[in-house]
């Protein structure tokens, strides 16, 4: 390493200086400093990244090409388990329980953030950092005191919910029977959790839109309602699809609140009406001990399936620069 | 110092940092201690509760040796973490517990485990039930696991709301009810016309208690085939519990509902091994405190639940540890757990000693416990369970049973459902 003149200790006896040498020497670190602290600057961040991002993701890639007894043996089997994979139906089951749920979660989710978050960017309102901070709390409780309380409110016997559907003369539901009622239930917690949070980003954006759009609108007489329409929302557009990238990531990954809402059983629901993919991950891979392959093969469809919908988010980002 | 002095520390910590993540590989036991060295310290793993408490004091005064009592309180929390001790090669106990419902599958790799045979006095396999002893052998016929309790099965029934519907209260005139499944059900049936009311919690609960007294193979045959959808036991258990649909809460074990349903009387009978006395009370709370009782299960005695004390391969010392465990489940022990927790002896002797035939317990109406469960201990028939039983009980058998029960699905396409899962759940 031709560095390594540098970090050797100066010569117990140095020679006179040579100021040439010590001018030269001052402008080559100068170069190294400019060219090469960036890199240490970020270091920290791939340093983590690859130790407790790639390596595992690497691993498991590994793992999938085997079948993978987490106690016992492993044998190479080549992409036997990916193509298990398309043909097995509790994975397309989870597949479209991951997206249902997401839908029903996303879109009134973020709706309703983009109701609060202009009601947050008025400039009437009084108590604004007030309200800024409720709006967030809900995220700050933990998820599985919110999947243990909203799992207690939607029980079938004794819950807060069916107690208020019967005030009004409906039958109680059994939430966890049925697609429709369990994927409601779940998408709750998401919505309660998730709402203040995405509501606070498109805060954030909507303070980012110039002030003197808004005046010169107001001029020219445009109604609240259609300054939100033809300004706040155009200019908000890349914030928006930043926080549908987000929604999307942490939608396909929903793990806790359906597996708590199944009181624990990783199968969700006795027809697996509301198994996630992370939880299908998890039975193939924790639970079933001997399928671990399996479940690594289960993990990097999801890792694809991120990627593949984040395209979609990119590719509409870069048409609404356009 | 200069930058590059910081730079090649820096690139030096990662390295040290990523060696010491990447380099996780199994390192094996590198420090083997010497032929019959002493250890300073034995740690053993238990889940639920166990009453081992008093025993390892006694046990560190008698040898000197310390020990680590670490204690899990659901096997839900429990299984994982022993699945990471036995896949990293690193952190199990020197004893470990097994309960029957996971024991099969760790069976499945037997090589995780020391062969206790050499290590305990070869006169201690009789002391025991057979049956319990033999299911303590893996497949390849290495004893792996000394028997610690056996759930063993009986009715708790709530004796007020029995009285409001006609039925009998007293504990052998509920028990005459019902000599046979069909009595249970009749007397459902009374309670139900009488009250209104659901009678038992789930047929879940029920196919429990049929499955685990037919003394047959269950789910796998003895080459550990599955025969789920030919197995005349799951069958019985299956035609039995879907019959009793008209009587049941839907109210499945350990669900909210089920635990709410003790304080709200949903239900007026439920299957109480042994270890589930002190669930019941707990979910029943004190102000129901003298009006649940014990009586004897329909169709004779039947076992759910219950464990062994194993020794991973992976502890230094199997030969101190295989005696700690022979001391923990030895008869003046199995008592003194039974007195402190509940978990019932499976020792012979321990079954016939006085102090444990009769415990009465207080909060059931000073139900003579230990002479009830004592006697159900004689009727279990052994099972040979197979190495994934639990999850196709759990993951195939019940859910198919729930769904049938909450009307998603009819008999037939519940059982469908029920087989075809059980082939998946149950591979290894």
């Amino acid at each position: 390493m031709s560095l390594s003149a540098t970090t050797a200790p100066p010569p117990a006896a140095p020679p006179p200086p040579d100021v040439a040498s010590r001018r030269r020497r001052r402008y080559f670190l100068n170069r190294l400093d400019i060219k090469y602290s960036p890199y240490l600057y970020i270091a920290p961040f791939f340093l983590i990244f690859g130790a407790f991002g790639l390596y595992p993701m690497l691993r498991t890639a590994w793992m999938s090409l085997h079948d993978w007894d987490m106690v016992g043996e492993h044998t190479f089997i080549g992409f036997d388990n990916y193509t298990e994979l398309i043909s097995d139906d509790y994975f397309w089951n989870a597949l479209i329980n991951t997206f249902g749920i997401f839908a029903l979660s996303t879109i009134p989710q973020l709706l309703m953030a983009l109701f609060l978050a202009n009601l947050l960017n008025q400039t009437l309102l009084r108590a604004k950092t007030f309200f800024r901070l409720a709006i967030f709390v809900p995220n700050v409780v933990s998820v599985a005191a919110v999947a243990i309380v909203f799992g207690m409110l939607f029980q079938r016997d004794f819950g807060l919910f069916n107690w208020l559907l019967n005030l009004v003369g409906v039958d109680q539901i059994d939430w966890r029977a049925q697609e429709w009622s369990s994927w409601t239930a779940i998408a709750t917690m998401v919505n309660w959790r998730w709402t203040g949070y995405n509501t606070l980003i498109l805060l954030a954006g909507m303070q980012a839109i110039p002030k003197d759009l808004y005046e010169a609108a107001a001029i020219d007489g445009a109604s609240p309602w259609r300054q939100f329409w033809q300004i706040t929302l155009p200019m908000l557009k890349p914030t928006f699809i930043f926080v549908v990238i987000l929604s999307t990531i942490g939608g396909m990954q929903l793990f806790t609140e359906p597996l708590l809402f199944a009181n624990g059983s990783i199968i969700g629901g006795n027809q697996r009406e509301y198994q996630t993919l992370a939880m299908y991950m998890y039975e193939k891979g924790i639970y079933n001990l001997s399928t671990a392959g399996y479940g690594a093969a289960v993990a990097w469809a999801i890792f694809m399936i991120i990627v593949f919908v984040s395209l979609i988010n990119f590719v509409l980002v870069r048409r609404a620069a356009k | 110092m200069n930058l590059t002095t910081r730079r090649t520390r820096m690139a030096a910590a990662a390295l040290a940092a990523i060696t010491a993540i990447g380099g996780l590989a199994a390192c094996g036991n590198d420090d083997t201690p010497a032929e019959g060295e002493k250890p300073d310290k034995l740690v053993v793993d238990t889940f639920g509760e166990m009453g081992y408490d008093e025993l390892v004091k006694q046990y560190e005064q008698q040898t000197g040796i310390k020990v680590e009592l670490r204690k899990t309180a659901q096997l839900g929390e429990y299984r994982p973490k022993l699945v990471r001790y036995l896949a990293t090669g690193k952190g199990a106990a020197d004893v470990t517990a097994l309960e029957e419902g996971i024991l099969n599958e760790f069976k499945a790799n037997p090589r995780n485990w020391a062969d206790l045979a050499p290590l305990v006095s070869s006169e201690i396999s009789d002391d025991y039930l057979p049956w319990k002893w033999e299911l303590g052998k893996a497949p390849d016929g290495r004893l792996i696991g000394l028997p610690t309790d056996v759930g063993s099965l009986a009715v708790c029934y709530r004796k007020d709301l029995f009285a409001a519907a006609g039925l009998p209260t007293e504990r052998d005139q509920v028990s005459a009810l019902w000599p046979e499944w069909n009595g249970f059900h009749q007397a459902g049936q009374k309670y139900k016309q009488a009250t209104g009311k659901a009678f038992v919690d789930s047929i879940t609960a029920v196919s429990n208690g049929v499955l685990f007294q037919q003394g047959a193979d269950l789910f796998y045959d003895k080459e550990n085939n599955i025969i789920a959808d030919s197995s005349p036991a799951v069958k019985a258990a299956w035609e039995t519990a879907t019959s009793m649909a008209d009587i049941s809460a839907k109210a499945s074990t350990w669900s909210p509902e089920w635990s709410g349903g003790f304080k709200q009387g949903t239900f007026a009978a439920t299957f109480c091994p042994s270890w589930m006395l002190g669930i019941v009370a707990d979910n029943s709370g004190e102000e129901n405190k003298g009006k649940w009782d014990v009586a004897a299960v329909p169709g004779g005695g039947g076992n759910w639940g219950g464990s062994w004390l194993a020794v991973p391969e992976q502890s230094k010392y199997p030969e101190e540890a295989a005696k700690l465990a022979q001391f923990l489940t030895n008869a003046t022990s199995q008592v003194e757990a039974f007195k402190a927790k509940g978990p019932l002896p499976t020792n012979l002797e321990a079954l016939k000693n006085e102090a444990f035939l009769s415990y009465t317990n207080e909060y059931f109406s000073n139900a003579p416990t230990g002479k009830i469960f004592g006697e159900s201990v004689a009727q279990i028939e052994p099972i040979h369970l197979g190495p994934k039983h639990q999850a196709v009980k759990e993951n195939a058998f019940e859910p198919a049973m729930r769904a049938f029960e909450n009307g998603q699905a009819s008999k037939d396409e519940a059982w469908k459902q029920f087989t075809t899962d059980a082939t998946t759940q149950g591979a290894f």
